[in-house]
């Protein structure tokens, strides 16, 4: 019951936030309801037993991601944004016809798999939930099985690093 | 007791929240009071000396005071964020200190079956929601900073968020080797690993294993805080008030809180991470808590004394410092840890 | 109510995942669209946890926290590219940033 409650406050929240942030006319609003956002996602992670990665959500995402966006939105302060321009090749109709489209290939995914429950999923259900704390299962996975995948996203990360510098530079 | 209430142990807890908030608050506000007295006697004044003994009932009357200022908002300011801003700031200061212990459990003289730990919530991984919920309070100042539409306020909201990231990552690598050390995310755990002492007389404390972290921390801590010689954001000869330039009344009275409890905030974490937490000789145990409001008010005299000492850096050396000297030194701190972990066992 | 299971979780993430396509279509904010595709990812993190939390296997977590750094790689790269354009046209308006397209 509480859980429920919960779940159904949480998610009106997440796509109430959701849609302010695609419909904002204010590019600074735009990014206050992102983060928002990510910290209401941040609790349905604590309701899935994911904590660490509820943390990493906050911290990186809402903390530090979303903190670089509203630098640039800061920095670059427009006067008038171009969504105010007119659309002359009507491109935002096109998109919505588009995104219906997706929402329907979705649903109709969604509406088929709830007919039919996958049987290894059920036989999944079934073993035990780990009691380990849920930080050191991701550490082992991290720094074991994981260990390539994880250097390669630090590389990734300094690729970026020096690729924002150089971006950004006016003269190297 | 009747039986529409909720049982003991939750009242007891609802009352454990309403304890620490309040304590917050208080600690604020002894803190703006020792500030302003250990100001006045380092420049040889007296200080807040009519409201109560000694002026110590000074802050309740500058609260307020500004509880019946006038509410001014710039007319070209964006009245969303600006109103929510200082809401984040306060907001963000108090929910840090959820997670941190500052005594054993008590049962309340035999009043619950169940002994309470006092802490308003025991997470286990309570230093990184310590972390994130610090990274947090920077919107407060940023969108602060921007919604003023002041040009004082936007150059004082930037400075400080680009300070606070640039903090931040000594911050958690300072935190980082502590958390190899005691092998938990949980602070009571950190706390009760520092238990006992070395050939009878000194503390396993942290702070002897890792005295270098222990530097990083508060100079990182320093500038989490924006205080003098750190205090860039609202450098009153350069930026007037910086981010809050335009606030008045209680939105002002919300950021002046948000510094205090922040401050309050960070030296108890360093109390648990370094000092040993509630842990001292001398005091039965449900008495320890004691150990950690001393712990904490010196640290917070530590900050005052240096606030009244040093003058303030140039904004591009604090950078360098931060970049250049401060982060290096934290990486090598890390890595000789782990290296010291491995090799001894 | 029905309790909740994985399939709300997915449905959430669904509809999630269509606020930022149709972020992504509509709007013409060269910012605002990186939020969006941020909602995207955000929307297939649920998707990730909520497997995790139904097989009980932290894989999925490992690899949202892998969605999490490339998202941060991204942002720092796209930002770079939206400051370096804007000191060149000064606009963010995605319809004319058309100088590769001869």
């Amino acid at each position: 019951m509480f859980e429920s409650i919960l779940f159904y406050t949480l998610a009106a929240f997440i796509l109430g936030f959701g849609v302010l942030v695609v419909t904002a006319r204010n590019t600074v609003h735009c990014v206050v309801f992102l983060v928002a956002n990510f910290l209401c996602v941040a609790m349905i992670y604590v309701m899935l037993g994911a904590e660490f990665l509820a943390i990493i959500q906050v911290l990186v995402y809402a903390g530090g991601i979303v903190v670089l966006y509203l630098f640039v939105v800061m920095l670059v302060n427009l006067k008038r944004g171009p969504d105010a321009a007119p659309d002359r090749r009507r491109q935002s109709r096109v998109g919505f016809v588009l995104a219906a489209v997706m929402l329907a290939e979705i649903s109709a995914i969604l509406v088929y798999s709830a007919a039919r429950p996958a049987s290894a999923v059920a036989a999944a259900a079934a073993t035990p939930l780990q009691t380990v704390g849920n930080t050191e299962v991701v550490g082992m996975l991290l720094y074991t099985d994981y260990l390539i995948p994880f250097e390669v996203a630090s590389m990734l990360l300094l690729v970026a690093m020096i690729g924002a510098i150089l971006l950004a530079k006016k003269e190297i | 007791m009747p039986a529409w209430l909720p049982p003991p142990a939750v009242l007891a807890h609802l009352g454990l929240i309403l304890v620490v908030f309040n304590m917050l608050v208080l600690s604020a506000a002894f803190m703006v009071w020792m500030e302003r007295k250990v100001c006045a006697y380092i420049q040889d004044r007296n200080g807040p000396n009519r409201v109560g003994f000694e002026g110590v009932l000074q802050p309740f009357a500058d609260v307020i005071k500004l509880l019946f200022k006038e509410e001014l908002r710039p007319k070209a300011a964006d009245a969303l964020l600006f109103a929510i801003a200082p809401v984040i700031s306060a907001a963000a200061a108090f929910a840090a200190f959820a997670v941190i212990p500052f005594g054993t459990s008590t049962t309340l003289w035999g009043l619950l079956d169940q002994p309470i730990p006092l802490q308003v919530t025991d997470v286990n991984v309570a230093v990184l929601v310590i972390f994130a919920i610090t990274s947090m309070g920077i919107y407060g100042i940023v969108l602060a900073g921007w919604s003023s539409n002041s040009k004082y306020s936007l150059l004082g909201g930037l400075r400080s968020s680009a300070q606070m990231i640039s903090y931040e990552l000594s911050y958690g690598l300072a935190l980082a080797a502590v958390i190899m050390l005691a092998g938990s995310l949980s602070l009571r755990e950190i706390v009760l690993n520092q238990a006992g002492t070395w050939w009878g007389f000194i503390p396993r404390w942290y702070v002897f294993l890792q005295p270098i972290g222990f530097l990083i921390f508060m100079t990182a801590g320093v500038a989490e805080t924006n205080r003098a010689p750190f205090d860039f954001p609202e450098a009153e000869q350069e930026l007037v008030a910086g981010y809050h330039t335009e606030y008045s009344s209680m939105s002002f009275a919300m950021f002046f809180l948000a510094e205090y409890v922040n401050m309050v905030t960070v030296s108890a974490v360093a109390t648990s991470l370094f000092l040993g937490g509630w842990l001292g000789p001398f005091l039965p145990d449900w008495l320890a808590w004691v150990w950690f409001l001393v712990k904490v008010f010196l640290i917070l005299f530590f900050y005052v004394w240096m606030r009244w000492t040093l003058p303030r850096y140039r904004y591009d050396q604090l950078m360098e410092f931060g970049w250049k000297y401060l982060l290096p030194v934290a990486v090598l701190n890390l890595l000789a840890t782990a290296a010291l972990i491995l090799w001894i066992g | 109510m029905t309790p909740i299971t994985p399939y709300h979780y997915l449905v959430l993430s669904a509809a999630l995942f269509m606020l930022g396509v149709i972020g992504v279509m509509t709007r013409r904010n060269i910012i605002i669209i990186f939020m969006s595709i941020e909602l995207m990812l955000n929307a297939v993190n649920i998707n990730l946890a909520a497997f995790s939390q139904q097989l009980h296997n932290a894989v999925g977590q490992v690899f949202a926290i892998f969605v999490v750094a490339v998202a941060a790689a991204e942002a720092a790269i796209g930002l770079g590219i939206i400051l370096a354009f804007y000191r060149n046209k000064e606009t963010l308006n995605i319809d004319e940033m058309n100088i590769l397209r001869w």
